[in-house]
């Protein structure tokens, strides 16, 4: 019963998104009030609904209904509960509506904080958002239906795959959702604009806050995947250059490109179709990638099972939304005009630049990954496009932006003086000749460590000359103390997201920069007693044991780690786990962490011919990987942070009337320029 | 659509008591892990001891090696990570002709000769790849190009206001005509909010 | 005005482009591996054969000189069985010789196996070390070859022969090759 109930609710929530798609649009062409305001409660009655199908389903996954394929395929009464609620999401059906559900999400968030709004801009906006859930919803309905049975039921699920039953993985899909879908507020705000003709600074401070928030979601849930991958699959690698991790990775790219761009757009009303288009691409790279994960054109590790139908649907889905928002763009863009001149050289300029280095490296991931289907479709051969070629061309566009985005905070608005801002940012200089001098000579003064040395010194560069903005800011010890702190308090907290954000990158790249050059391996059998040397550290293997989990069995070994001089640093368990519905094994990698470097352990197979006892074990010294997770977690903080500053609460100010039925974009007396925007613009 | 195959699990190498390890094969059927990043599924039990070679300077060039070859039964994955039995095969192989004497580039255009390009992670230089190797450096100079027009259309029109044209007054006429008011905002004005 | 108008129209185009690769796309199986082998001389292999079946499939001397079908296989393989039936149909239609190569399988499983659903080949070798499948470009089991009299490889099948693919193209393309 509870299924059908979830079935009919999706389908109720067709009819409410045909409706909101509709209705809301026409009015606000008319300039109908009644019309437009019916978004307001087909927005909260989608959100409803979806709602409802959603907690159906996770209801049958919560009591093992297995007479529904879904649950049957995906889920098992052994399982423990957690994952029987993750399981929901772990399958392709299940993920579908929780996207849905998200976009529906934010549609209520549109009407619940957007009173403030414009109501055409609004409406457009919200019938934008419902036509997208009725793409989905159609797809969802016509080829994944979640709720369909199978008679008679079977007895017991098959399982979830084993992999995803770990925390980190429960929830890294939902996250990137959040993030992809994020993406679909600028996107369908970027429609209305286009079909308004307008694109103003109210605009954009209505756009920032809601792309800054999907972006947040965008970097964790990366951050979380890639930390899953480090501590679950055993070898202590972090990024693959996978077809389904670049599929999140460049919706990234441009998404933080334009959350830069939105910035100029409000400040200084300019780059306004340019903007316009990022919001664009940023959404239709979040469908690209579901399209990618979902048709089986790409092989990746992590396709779904893939179905020919499901991929001929959702690209005619993509096809449509972005020939029919590529056309708009077309045809409205040359119409807006722009405002604010700048010189190259100013804080505009480098945020321009900024957005030429992430769009190239955006559109050069995007190329590495869609390659061999272009190969393959003008049938040039098969080729395989794999890490050693994005790591080739992906890091040289990194250093420029790397060096410029020390630089860009420190220039002004229209014009800049760049050599002044380099002087302003010598101490940086030399922190970064520092390390780049005692990184070289620590690692041995080889050749093969100029680039790792470089790097370093890059990150150095990046995280001290982010700090020297924060000091000039607030005058410190160049004012009195109370000053300072005067000032550090006085600072908009979008200033501290961006130096959060910004010194975070840098301790990213170091972490990046660090753990490629001196990570080390060692693959080994042992038999109880053996010891072995790594990194300045002893490993000494105690023996394995067999142990039972709830419904896996695993091996279990025992090492002891020890420093240099014979002192007990940790014990470690690492573990390899069968689980019983799947014929599958995973790996439970043990992990000692200094905070600033991993000791990483894992057992393997038995090796009775090398003696009783004996297990394969490999040991990873892991240097400088935290810093991957710090560096990420500051970046979403500076995110919330900045999300959190009270200009972006307040929302947008109502346009001004004069201007609202012009055809041509950005007045000069532009409505962003208020006492508020004066104060964040230095 | 898609010709008739059988799917990956079914096929794709040998099974035995090994079947369920195999990431690429066996995973991508049951693989969830919808729009999940992360690289590689499955547990790595990649290389293994006793695949290993004595001669420390070798084995390394082996793991390098590896680590340019994809597995091709897997999914994405090279063969220095994979643990497909095909993939333990190559690796094997690598370090048999790397015995034999052969040089890195001689080990890689052994498989190239029998799986293609297509076994190499990082594609080779040539016509068919000019795209994928370029494409990266001619968007950067696409952008810088865009950019730089952009600056310079925004000086020509910051310097002077370009006459209207003989369409542009018509229009002008019209309006002032039409709404003396204030139809006309002060959009065209160049410079905007300074 | 107008370059404007051009360049605001070049993103449509590229992702006009971009679908065109998609709808291609699509229609492609990402995992198919065309041989590289192909119109190139069968390689140089010497296989054992299976104890205590003849005839064995040696070494390419003994496949020269006619056209034949060379199919890789494994007690192992379940997408193998599913072919089974056809491989059959084609050894008693006997329009060619079809032969066996067993890779990464002990030799006494493929004689079960043989045994239990039946034997359509001619001669069987076997490969234990993969060794021999890798020098003729296998990814995975069932993969069939049509070898011409001159030993050059002219096809390669993958997966398990259809009904469809035997009349099709097989057999279609076996019986030119026995002409010319």
């Amino acid at each position: 019963m509870i299924p059908e109930i979830g079935h009919f609710a999706l389908t109720l929530a067709l009819c409410v998104a045909m409706v909101q798609a509709i209705f809301p649009m026409v009015g606000a062409q008319r300039g109908d009030l009644a019309l437009m305001n019916l978004s307001r409660p087909a927005s909260v009655a989608l959100f409803l609904t979806i709602a409802v199908a959603f907690a159906a389903l996770t209801h049958s996954f919560i009591v093992s209904d297995f007479s529904v394929s879904n649950v049957y395929l995906n889920s098992h009464t052994d399982k423990p509960l957690l994952y029987k609620i993750t399981g929901v999401w772990g399958n392709h059906e299940g993920s579908l509506l929780l996207w849905i559900l998200i976009l529906a999400v934010f549609g209520l968030a549109v009407t619940l904080f957007g009173r403030n709004l414009p109501p055409g801009l609004r409406s457009r906006a919200l019938s934008v958002q419902a036509m997208i859930v009725v793409g989905f919803l159609l797809f969802i309905l016509f080829t994944s239906n979640p709720f369909e049975r199978i008679d008679p039921a079977p007895l017991n699920g098959r399982g979830l795959n084993p992999l995803l039953q770990d925390p980190g993985l429960a929830f890294h899909p939902p996250m990137l959702y959040l993030g992809y879908v994020g993406f679909s507020m600028a996107f369908s705000f970027a429609i209305a604009a286009l079909i308004e003709g307008r694109v103003d600074a109210a605009w954009a401070r209505w756009v920032r806050p809601w792309t800054l928030l999907a972006w947040i979601f965008l970097t964790l849930g990366i951050a979380l995947g890639s930390w899953w991958a480090y501590y679950e699959l055993g070898w202590g690698g972090w990024w693959y250059w996978d077809p389904v991790e670049n599929a999140s990775f460049i919706p990234w790219l441009s998404g933080t490109a334009l959350l830069h761009s939105a910035i100029v757009v409000e400040k200084r009303d300019t780059l306004k179709s340019w903007t316009i288009l990022l919001a664009i691409v940023t959404f239709s790279l979040s469908l690209l990638g579901t399209f990618l994960v979902r048709s089986g054109v790409i092989t990746s590790v992590h396709a779904f099972a893939t179905d020919p139908t499901r991929g001929v649907f959702i690209l005619a889905l993509l096809a449509i939304t972005v020939v029919g928002s590529f056309s708009l763009y077309a045809w409205r863009a040359p119409q807006m005009k722009s405002g604010g001149v700048f010189a190259p050289v100013s804080r505009e300029g480098a945020l321009l630049l900024n957005n030429v280095l992430l769009s190239t490296a955006a559109a050069t991931v995007l190329l590495g990954t869609l390659y061999p289907l272009f190969a393959d479709a003008l049938e040039l051969g098969k080729v395989s496009v794999g890490p050693p070629f994005f790591n080739a061309v992906f890091v040289p566009l990194m250093i420029p932006m790397l060096i410029v985005m020390a630089l860009a905070p420190m220039l002004a608005w229209k014009r800049g003086d760049a050599l002044g801002a380099a002087k302003r940012l010598w101490l940086a200089l030399v922190a970064a000749a520092g390390v780049f001098a005692a990184t070289y000579i620590l690692a041995g003064g080889s050749f093969v460590h100029v680039g790792a040395a470089f790097g370093m010194g890059l990150g150095a560069w990046l995280l001290i000359g982010t700090l020297i903005e924060w000091a000039e800011r607030v005058h410190l010890f160049r004012a009195a103390p109370g000053v300072s702190l005067k000032r550090a308090t006085g600072l908009p907290r979008s200033a501290y997201g961006m130096t959060l954000a910004h010194a975070g990158t840098a301790i990213l790249v170091m972490g990046v920069v660090g753990n490629t050059a001196w990570k080390s391996e060692s693959i080994q059998v042992m038999k109880p007693g053996d010891t072995l040397d790594m990194a300045g550290h002893v490993y000494r293997f105690e023996g394995a044991e067999r142990v039972e989990g709830p419904n896996y069995d695993a091996i279990r070994g025992h090492l002891t780690l020890m420093d240099g001089e014979g002192r007990v640093v940790a014990r470690m368990d690492p573990e390899k786990r069968s689980y019983n519905t799947r014929t599958m094994d995973t790996t439970e990698a043990a992990i000692h962490t200094t905070f600033l470097h991993d000791h990483y352990a894992v057992i393997g197979d038995p090796s009775p011919e090398q003696g009783p006892g004996a297990f394969v074990t490999r040991f990873y010294y892991e240097p400088f990987v935290p810093l991957l997770w710090y560096g990420a977690l500051m970046m979403g903080l500076g995110g919330v942070v900045s999300l959190s500053d009270r200009r972006h609460r307040i929302g947008a100010p109502a346009r001004k009337p004069a201007l609202a039925s012009t055809m041509v974009a950005g007045g000069g007396t532009g409505t962003g320029s208020g006492p508020a925007t004066e104060g964040a613009a230095r | 659509m898609r010709r008739g195959r059988p799917e990956p699990a079914m096929r794709a190498g040998p099974a035995g008591r090994k079947q369920g390890r195999r990431r690429g094969a066996g995973l991508a059927a049951a693989l969830l892990v919808g729009a999940l990043m992360l690289g590689a599924g499955g547990p790595a039990a990649a290389v293994q001891p006793d695949e290993m070679l004595d001669d420390p300077a070798l084995e390394q060039r082996a793991r390098e090696i590896s680590r340019d070859l994809r597995c091709v039964v897997c999914q994405n994955e090279s063969i220095d990570e994979s643990n497909a039995d095909m993939a333990r095969d190559m690796r094997i192989l690598v370090r048999d002709r790397l015995l034999e004497g052969d040089s890195n580039q001689d080990v890689k255009q052994y498989l190239v000769d029998r799986y293609g390009d297509y076994v190499l992670l990082k594609p080779p230089f040539k016509p068919t790849t000019y795209v994928l190797w370029f494409g990266p450096a001619l968007i950067l100079l696409g952008g810088v190009a865009a950019a730089y027009g952009f600056y310079r259309h925004r000086a020509t029109q910051a310097a002077a206001p370009p006459p209207l044209s003989a369409d542009e007054q018509a229009r002008l006429n019209a309006l002032l005509d039409d709404d003396p008011a204030g139809g006309r905002s002060d959009d065209h004005k160049p410079g905007g909010a300074a | 005005m107008r370059t404007r108008r051009l360049v605001s129209l070049l993103p449509l185009l590229v992702v006009a482009i971009l679908i065109g690769f998609f709808i291609v796309g699509l229609t492609k199986d990402p995992r198919e591996l065309p041989t590289v082998l192909l119109d190139r001389p069968v390689p140089d292999f010497s296989l054992p054969g299976l104890p205590g079946r003849d005839p064995a499939l040696t070494d390419p001397a003994a496949i020269q000189g006619e056209v034949v079908l060379v199919n890789f296989f494994g007690s192992w393989c379940v997408a193998c069985l599913q072919e089974h039936a056809m491989l059959k149909r084609i050894q008693a239609e006997g329009l060619v010789p079809l032969h066996g190569i067993a890779f990464k399988d002990q030799p006494e499983d493929t004689l079960r196996w043989l045994g239990r659903h039946g034997d359509p080949y001619d001669a069987v070798g076997y490969d234990t070390t993969n060794r021999i499948a890798i020098e003729f470009g296998i990814t995975g089991a069932p993969e069939t070859f049509v070898i011409d009299k001159d030993g050059v490889i002219r096809h390669k099948h993958v997966g398990p022969i259809s009904e469809e693919a035997w009349t099709n193209t097989l057999r279609p393309l076996i019986e030119d090759l026995q002409k010319g």
